[in-house]
This record gives structure tokens, sequence and C-alpha cells, in this order.
């Protein structure tokens, strides 16, 4: 292994742990901004432009808050359960094909961190994970409240893992691999996904919620019932990183469905653009084009979330096990029949 | 040394001390938590192989598998009595015997035990990439691999009916 390599792949790391951070930090703004639109108020304005500087004023205020502990003998197990969110959160985005490639230094430099076989399996496997900084915290926290989020979110987790595994079946039907990469390049043009599975995505949309314990789905901590729900012990910056890291989930899976389903970093034109205007043009363009179809994602999720009211838990399970499970089964069914027909 | 080897050493005391810590830690969520760390650094020894399908569906299945075991700890346990269940020493030796007669099976399993991939070494093929692992699957293990399927389908629907039963008797 080249040393070229090695510092071509750490500058791609580093540069998508950058993004990653200030897009999570940015959508904590973008959410009061879409709120406050959506309830026809102004929302955050007074820290610098716009309120633009508002995250940077919420991290110092998070930062400069007294750390407090509850009366717990698990104070490792507390501390620990941020630290997991977070850091599960941050590894998702090592195998997302951002680019095609770039041409620098008379180098290809694949815009994407590393390129596994098994890169969709890789995602669920981290976010499976994800759940037990969750638990973790909540249980170690010693409060009813917190028990009975984490208990909420992990059994929720568990039963929504499922119909997202079975709708990616049927869309692994048709692509044939896992890997990432190889998927985005299937979908260029406009040929993308979607409009070949219409409800592998629609089922992948709402686990998608779900496993982000947002509203609709945000029974974890729904704070008409759980006070915080898993995070009600928590103040300062472990509080901080469990927010940061569901807005660094957000952007994760609004990253995702984009890759699937919507081509990831290809645009109607981009051959065209690569053959006409250089590969680096081109490919600078397709960039843009994953991040406004990112952007496009996490605007749709909040505008559900400030838009449709919060599930009761037994509604949850039986869309879930009841209405989620069997569609994606019956997805997966036409599929292999449209498979066997066509080809 | 080479680093796999010391990476090796360090992932087999790892895997060892944490599945000691599962036995003997006294409070059911630690033993979990300890489990799933047990899991995790069997994954990287899959990894050590290049075995990456093994390492990740294993990673995705004990994850799961093991939230659903705390979830339950929580929930059939009563996690504030502390005391341990005390069992008659018969039932200490009774394990123990059983323990040796099983390690007995195992190593002359793993001495005698003559592995078949001999063919898939000179066929020049990636044989950790899922498609030939897919195709080796479907081909040559095709019985073994429905006989799992069906031993996993009675599985489930023996919990079906065993959660039936209970609510019959409210």
């Amino acid at each position: 292994m080249d040393s070229a390599f090695i510092i071509e792949k750490s500058v791609v790391i580093v540069v998508v742990f950058a993004i990653t951070m200030i897009m999570a930090m940015y959508s904590t703004y973008a959410e009061r901004k879409v709120a406050a639109f959506l309830q026809d108020r102004i929302g955050p304005n007074r820290a610098g432009k716009f309120g633009l500087l508002q995250p940077l004023a919420d991290g110092l205020k998070l930062f400069s808050k007294e750390e407090f502990f509850p009366n717990t003998p698990n104070r490792f197990l507390f501390i620990i359960g941020p630290a997991i969110a977070m850091t599960t959160a941050l590894m998702t985005s090592a195998v997302i094909p951002w680019g095609d490639r770039l041409h620098v230094f008379g180098r290809d430099v694949i815009l994407q961190a590393t390129d596994i076989d098994v890169s969709l399996l890789y995602i669920f496997g981290v976010v499976s994970v994800g759940v037990y900084g969750i638990m973790i915290g909540g249980w170690a926290s010693n409060n009813k409240f917190s028990l009975m989020g984490a208990v909420r979110a992990a059994s929720q987790m568990v039963s929504y893992e499922i119909a997202m595994g079975l709708s990616m079946i049927a869309l692994l039907m048709m692509t044939g691999t896992l890997s990432l990469k190889e998927i985005s390049m299937q979908q260029s043009g406009l040929n993308w996904n979607v409009f070949y599975q219409p409800l592998s995505f629609l089922i992948f949309l709402i686990c998608a919620f779900a496993e982000l314990n947002r509203t609709p789905f945000d029974l974890a901590e729904c704070e008409s019932e759980l006070i915080g729900g898993y995070h009600t012990e928590y103040s300062s910056m472990k509080m901080g990183f469990y927010l940061f890291a569901e807005y660094a989930n957000m952007f994760i899976s609004a990253a995702i469905l984009s890759v699937l389903f919507f081509g990831g970093y290809n645009y109607p034109g981009m051959q065209w653009m690569i053959d006409n205007a250089g590969v680096n043009t081109a490919n600078v363009l397709g960039i843009i084009a994953l991040f406004i179809k990112i952007c496009g994602f996490i605007f749709f999720i909040m505008w559900v979330r400030w838009t449709i009211p919060r599930f009761r838990y037994d509604q949850l399970m039986n869309l879930g096990w009841r209405i989620l499970i069997p569609l994606s089964i019956i997805n997966i069914i036409i599929t292999g029949i449209c498979i066997l027909a066509f080809k | 040394m080479s680093t796999i080897v010391i990476i090796f050493y360090f992932l087999a005391a790892f895997t060892l001390a944490t599945a000691f810590l599962t036995i003997y830690s006294r409070n059911p969520i630690h033993s979990a938590i300890y489990l799933v760390l047990c899991f995790f650094s069997i994954a990287g020894h899959y990894l050590l192989f290049n075995a990456q399908f093994l390492a990740l569906v294993h990673i995705i299945v004990y994850s799961g598998a093991i939230m659903v075991l705390m979830l339950f700890t929580i929930m059939l346990m009563n996690l504030n009595k502390e005391d341990e269940v005390h069992k008659p020493r018969i039932t200490r030796i009774g394990a123990l015997v059983v323990f040796l007669i099983m390690s007995v099976v195992f190593i002359t399993i793993f001495i005698n035990s003559k592995t078949i991939t001999g063919g898939y070494d000179t066929s020049g093929e990636d044989f950790q990439s899922i498609k030939v692992l897919g195709k080796v699957l479907l081909n040559e293990y095709l019985v073994p691999f429905e006989f799992i399927s069906i031993l996993l389908l009675t599985a489930m629907i023996g919990t079906v009916l065993l959660s039936k039963k209970e609510k019959k008797n409210e």
C-alpha cells in the first residue's frame, strides 16, 4: 500500500467526518427554522445573521452546563451510553459513495472512505449496534422513565429492523450486489431504483423514521408520558451527544435513502457532462446533486415531524408487525415474479 | 511478530476475558453487555480470516438477539434483589462433568474434521465474496441449508404456540 493511497483515504475520511458534523450541527438549526416556518413563527434569529450562529451558541451552552450524575451504581455505563450513540452515528458514513471520482494531482480519487463488498450489511450492523447507546444509557440512569424510554426504543428498533431488512432484500434481488458503489453506478441517468421499487422505498422510509426515533415514531422520548425518555437524567454535553447523534443519524439516513433509491450522485445528463465538461466538473456537480437530495430528505423528515402527531405504542407495533412485514414479503414475491418474467 | 498475530492475541484475550466476565458478573444486564462484547470480538476473528460477510452477519444477528435478551432480562427478572440462587453441590459437579465431556467431544471433532476447501483454493475465485458463497450454499450445501430453515421455522412456530398458550390460561 503506497503512502499516497493512505493520505488520500485519510483526507477523504476527515472531510466526510467534518461534513457529517457540520450537517448535523446545521440540521438542528434547520429543524428550528422549519418548525418555525410550518408554525408561522420566525425561529432563531438572534445569534448572527438569520440566527446562523445558533448551533455554535447551543453547543457552547451545552458544554458549559453542569455535569449532573444521578444516583446510579453504573456510572461507567452511564458515561459510555452517549459515547456509543455518537460513535455509531459517525461510523456509518464510511461506506457511502459521495461521488464517483475526482482527478486530482494525476490520481483518481475515489470519493468513498472504503468500498467493501458488503457495504449495505455494514450499515445494518452499525445501526443495530446504535440502539445499545440508548439502551445502556437509559438503563444505567437508574430511573423508571429512562428505562421505559430505553425499552421502547429497543423493542421498536428490533421490530422495524425486520421490515427494513426485508424491504432491502427486494432491492437486492434487483441490483444483485450489496456494494453501495455498484448500486450507485447502476442507477446512472434517471434509472433510479425508486421507479422500480416504490413499495420497497416506502417501507424503507417508514422504517428509517422508526430507527431514527423521530416523530411520529419518537415513543422513546415521548415527553407527555415519559418526561424526556431515555435521556431524562442526562445533562451537559452527554445530553448534547444524544441529540447530536440523532441529527447525525438523520443526515446519514438521508444519504442512504438518496444512494439506494434516488440515484446517489447521478443526475440526468451526467455522461454528457463527463464527455463535454471534463470528469472533475461533472463529478463536483454529482456531489452537489447528492447533497441536494440529502437536504431534500432532511427537510422531508422535519416536515413530517411537524405535521403528523405521535402514534400510540400499540399502533406503532401493529404497523410494524402486521402491516410492514407482510407488505415487504409480498414485495419480495412480486419482485421475484417480475425478475422471472422479464429476464 | 507480525501485526496480524498481535491483533489475534489481543482479540483472543479479549474474547476469553469477556466470556468469563459474562459468566461471573452478578448483574444479568452486565452479563448481557459482556456477551455483546464477546460476540464482537469473535466477529473480529472472522475479519482476520477476511470473512467480511460472516463477520457482519454475526454482528447483525447477535446484536439484535442480545438486545432481545436484555429486554427479557429487564422485563422478567427482579433486578433489585441481588440474591444468588443457591445451587446444590451435585448440580455444580454435574455441570463440570457435562462441560468436560462436551469439551472432549468438541476437541475430537476439531482434530478429526477434514476441511473441504481444497476445491475452492485452486479455482482461483474470491471465495469470500457473497456471490460465490450464495452459489456454494444453494448448490452443494442445499440440503443442509434447507434443513436449517426448517429448524428455524419449527422454533418460530414453537414460540408462537407457547405465547398463545399463556394467553388462554389468563
